[in-house]
């Protein structure tokens, strides 16, 4: 255990969150992303047809989606944690959690229109109409808007404890829609996204139960120095939120 | 007659192998080959560790605002 010399006054509000000043895990992030820069550009891929090099994109597309989910469960854990004690240092948790998460899922999306529009416009011939069409698209089109949509409503309240409170009950509702239309949905129909029913789009990868061992290597320390990232980036506007907000978390 | 769609079908198939042989993936190898691939490595880990550097730098400041003792 760390002891804390200098925190007199804040001791007690900070005390629980001294994790998130532990520093090992930020280097491994660090680490780990520049593994999966050198070994995600330089290490051999398997060779498929259509997707050709844009394979390595799984290195940096699919971790941020991968990042966003670890970012979402954790903000909902903590909205839970809200309701049940109704503490607002969760509430800070919770929000800032999803807005980092939110973020990645628009990096993910911003990144699936750049991909798709190389494989699936140009080499399979697929007109707008079929891309519009896309059950993976708009899906992650409405949990992306659910968790939007989120803000709104929190932005729309000027009583902290009611703002907490209802944004924690929508929070869970947004978490449930999130399974449906980002991971359910577009496995019962058909889509060009690798993965689904009836993606003839010719090429095995992405499909997890085969996925090249090659790609796993760089895949998941991928994901991990990714995921790492983006709670960091969620801890910093934590620690900044509770700091701003300390006199209320002290009455 | 059933013969006869058997054959066709595997004459068929027998045309598509030379295609199928033909078909080589196209991959980058031109740019792996030259080295020019070492110089993408080297700006997405410049802009990596400057992205880091300035997670850290953040950090860093939020710790010492913690740190003060100022109501």
């Amino acid at each position: 255990m760390r002891t804390l010399p200098a925190y007199h006054n804040f001791a007690p509000l900070f005390e629980k969150s001294i994790a998130l000043r532990k520093h090992w895990w930020k280097i491994l992030s660090l680490l780990l992303l520049i593994y999966t820069i050198i070994g995600g550009f330089l290490l051999d891929v398997p060779r498929l047809f259509i997707l050709n090099e844009t394979i390595r994109n799984l290195y940096f597309h699919v971790c941020m989606w991968m990042g966003m989910m670890v970012l979402f469960i954790t903000s909902v854990i903590y909205s839970i944690r809200y309701l049940l004690k109704f503490n607002y240092r969760e509430d800070i948790y919770a929000s800032n959690f999803a807005a980092v998460g939110t973020f990645f899922g628009i990096l993910g999306y911003l990144t699936g229109t750049i991909w798709a529009n190389y494989t699936w416009v140009t080499d399979q011939h697929q007109s707008l109409a079929n891309i519009l069409k896309e059950p993976k698209l708009i899906g992650a089109a409405i949990a992306l808007l659910i968790y939007g949509a989120y803000f709104v409503l929190r932005a729309s309240f000027t009583d902290i404890d009611k703002r907490a409170r209802v944004s924690a009950v929508y929070n869970i509702f947004a978490f449930a829609m999130l399974f449906p239309s980002i991971w359910i949905i577009p496995r019962l129909v058909g889509s060009l996204h690798p993965g689904s029913p009836g993606s003839d789009s010719g090429n095995p990868a992405l499909n997890f139960n085969d996925i090249d061992s090659r790609l796993r290597m760089v895949f998941y320390p991928a994901v991990i120095g990714w995921t790492l990232l983006g709670v960091w980036i969620s801890t910093l506007r934590i620690r900044f939120e509770l700091y701003r907000d300390k006199n209320v978390l002290h009455g | 007659m059933v013969k006869k769609i058997v054959f066709s079908f595997l004459f068929a198939c027998l045309a598509f192998i030379p295609a199928m042989a033909q078909e080589k993936v196209e991959m980058a190898d031109v740019m792996r080959s030259n080295g020019k691939i070492y110089v993408v490595v080297a700006v997405c880990l410049t802009i990596l560790l400057g992205l880091f550097a300035y997670m850290f730098y953040i950090d860093r400041k939020i710790s010492k605002i913690e740190k003060h003792k100022s109501h």
